[in-house]
């Protein structure tokens, strides 16, 4: 059924309200999207890797979350995941069960590129029926951001600061949704937000209503982190898209396909300018750095455009 | 009818996994636990049981896939040594400050490094401040009676801890004795269904578990655990009561040997208590009033019965097969002194760390302390208090 934007939003609210994230966050956006991508009558458990979306939703003795939830420690969002839905098919086998429930691990890049990482792995090769959504701002957030794996090249964070013999991180982005689909689990895709909603919605839809292990890669901008005003923030992903620093596409039972192919593939300054992270490279004798930035996404890109049989 | 078998330790806890049944089991290897895991996949593998059996890649993600399943309403269960059990330490606290009642099969070894596979106490001493309750085996018979009496400690309503049932590696894990196991409907009925008031599955309400606590509630929920564990107490032997009504074997928190008239006596944990008994069987036949106490359980730590047990004693070795490099002692020597502190009149106390890395303690060795423990009732309680058995090394060397 095609996506009816006025239909999903008018949908109760799973995650509600009073909660204690930043304005222009994309962690609420997320987690208010995953759960509107639940069937109306389909329950979910959230298993939370500890993160600023922990610290802000579940402070006791409050809760935003509407479904059953767990938040059991930063690196092991999966491995719990994996544990209550073992327990879900244990209880449904022996008839102590009716309801049916759908299984949803949210993490930061911290909690998913890094730290739980191997957490991640583990339960993605075993199989377990769940969707694992990272919420990527692109470094640790919740402890007053520092670089993770998904820091990009040049961007500032407090463990990579500029100084007069550092332009920021040294290192490129580890690409997640890439190893992701190498574990050759039935669905794998990369999404942001952008315009209704349309792109993020289809694909939660389609990895929770797949059998089996999926990930979901969210590009979820941090204000504080990327140093941009809140209402940026759909200028921001629209430009990560754009620019195809960011770009859309899912691995469905191992078979790429780009969701969205820019008219006009844009500079990456353009998405690089809006945000005070990358500052330092607009200065005269940092075009180094802005020409590197470009170079890298081109080859990723190129990269993709294969992967999806999108080239000649 | 009780039956009589022979099986390891590491197989009579298998087999007692087998006739509980549990919902979750999850897996990984690590010796000397590993045959576990492997007994259980063949009852998995043969239909034996319809568990959920998840192969995990870490003991840090066995323990985290019980914390979920225990949290959905389940029984969730594990085995692991050393440091399977120190990959697990932040988890331990998670699963006991989220009250959910995880049974861990520990089978003593020593930690790394350097590596050594060998039993001692160090992997579970290190747990002991996460908030488990901590049974200790002397035989396999025991590891296989405590199996069957965890879950019923641990889900009992105001206890709610998870729950750590030891076993020495190799010593008891691996040796077959000829051992006493029930049957499969009475340990059914003994253990019973687990039915928790809350769960993140089937229940009218969602259940949120594991939230950020500030300043104004933390301690009130420190104190809730603190008095569960007080409350376990309670638990332990209302538990081995029943058991012993049921199947007639007694537990407590400790076993007392030959302590009636004992003018100086031995605490210890673990195997080595039969190593001590034949010790003590012969020193008594010549005569001389020698003792043992056996801890059973070392967490909730039954400090006042275990001051009252030691109350008339002279002098008292406590035994410790961990280095809890504090420099002043093992931890077990820790508890017993403050355990014995209110006591009006005080034995002399001394510690004595052994056996680490699986050295061999023989009846010999135990005969020397009790040696050592005399001349202290002579010399008003002389010498050295920290003492480590059998160093090749030592200059000063007083066992």
């Amino acid at each position: 059924m095609a996506y009816n934007h006025k239909k999903e939003l008018s949908k109760p609210e799973r995650f509600v309200g009073g909660h204690r994230l930043c304005a222009g966050c994309g962690a609420g956006l997320v987690c208010r999207g995953m759960l509107r991508a639940l069937d109306e009558g389909d329950k979910a458990v959230v298993c939370n890797a500890t993160s600023c979306l922990e610290v802000s939703s579940f402070l006791y003795p409050y809760t935003a979350w509407e479904d059953s939830y767990i938040h059991s420690a930063f690196e092991n969002a999966a491995a719990t995941c994996g544990g209550v839905e073992a327990a879900y098919n244990v209880l449904k086998r022996r008839g102590k069960l009716d309801d049916t429930y759908k299984f949803l691990a949210i993490g930061g890049d911290g909690g998913t590129y890094d730290i739980g990482f191997q957490s991640l792995s583990g339960a993605m090769e075993r199989g377990h029926d769940m969707v694992y959504f990272c919420y990527d701002n692109e470094a640790y957030m919740n402890t007053g951001i520092q670089r993770s794996s998904s820091t990009p090249r040049f961007a500032t964070a407090t463990t990579t600061p500029v100084g007069s013999v550092s332009a920021g991180k040294k290192q490129n982005k580890k690409d997640l949704t890439e190893i992701m689909a190498a574990h050759h689990i039935p669905y794998v895709a990369q999404t942001t937000f952008l315009g209704n909603f349309k792109d993020f919605h289809e694909k939660a839809h389609r990895a929770i209503y797949t059998e089996g292990a999926a990930f979901v890669n969210v590009m979820s901008p941090c204000p504080r982190g990327w140093q941009y005003s809140p209402e940026l923030l759909p200028e921001i992903c629209k430009m990560a898209v754009e620019t195809c620093v960011w770009p859309l596409y899912e691995v469905i039972d191992g078979k790429w396909h780009l969701s969205y192919m820019p008219r006009k593939k844009l500079p990456v300054t353009e998405f690089m300018k809006l945000q005070g992270r990358f500052k330092h490279c607009f200065k005269p004798g940092n075009e180094w750095t802005l020409e590197a930035a470009q170079q890298y996404v081109d080859e990723k890109w190129e990269q993709l455009l294969e992967h999806c049989g999108q080239r000649a | 009818m009780s039956i009589r078998e022979r099986l390891s330790g590491n197989e009579a806890v298998a087999y007692a996994m087998r006739q509980i049944n549990p919902d979750v089991f999850a897996a990984f290897p690590i010796t000397p636990s590993t045959e576990i895991p492997q007994y259980f996949a063949q009852y998995v593998a043969n239909g034996q049981v319809d568990t959920e059996y998840v192969t995990v890649e870490s003991e840090h993600s066995s323990m985290s896939t019980c914390i979920g399943a225990e949290a959905t309403g389940c029984r969730a269960v594990t085995a692991t040594s050393s440091c399977g059990l120190a990959f697990m330490y932040e988890l331990l606290y998670v699963a006991a400050s989220s009250r959910l009642p995880v049974t861990l099969a520990c089978v003593n070894r020593a930690l790394t490094g350097p590596i050594n596979i060998n039993n001692d106490h160090s992997d579970s001493m290190g747990a002991r401040d996460t908030g488990w309750i901590q049974l200790y085996a002397e035989n396999n018979q025991e590891a296989y009676d405590n199996y069957l009496q965890a879950m019923r400690i641990a889900e009992t309503p105001d206890v709610r801890l998870p729950i750590m049932v030891c076993q020495d590696g190799f010593i008891t894990s691996h040796a077959v004795e000829n051992i006493l196991i029930e049957e499969d409907e009475a340990v059914k009925a003994f253990v019973g269904e687990y039915h928790p008031e809350h769960a993140l599955l089937g229940r009218e309400t969602p259940l949120a578990v594991g939230p950020y606590d500030i300043s104004p509630y933390y301690m009130e929920h420190k104190v809730q655990q603190a008095e569960a564990m007080k409350n376990a107490k309670r638990a332990v032997l209302d538990v081995a009561a029943d058991f012993e009504k049921t199947f007639g074997r007694k537990y407590g928190f400790f076993e007392e040997y030959c302590m009636e008239d004992a003018e100086v006596a031995l605490v210890l944990i673990g195997s080595t208590a039969g190593t001590a008994k034949a010790c003590i069987d012969q020193l008594r036949a010549a005569g001389r009033k020698v003792g043992l106490i056996k801890i059973r359980v070392f967490r909730p730590f039954p400090g006042e019965e275990l001051a009252q047990a030691l109350s008339h004693v002279k002098a008292v070795a406590v035994m410790d097969k961990s280095e809890g490099f504090s420099a002043c002692g093992g931890p077990l020597y820790a508890e017993t002194c403050a355990a014995c502190y209110d006591l009006p009149e005080r034995p002399v106390l001394v510690n004595i760390v052994y056996g680490l890395g699986g050295r061999d303690v023989a009846t010999e060795d135990i005969a020397r302390v009790y040696d050592h423990l005399f001349l202290l009732t002579r010399n008003g309680g002389q010498g050295p208090k920290y003492i480590h058995m059998g160093q090749r090394s030592s200059e000063a060397e007083v066992l």
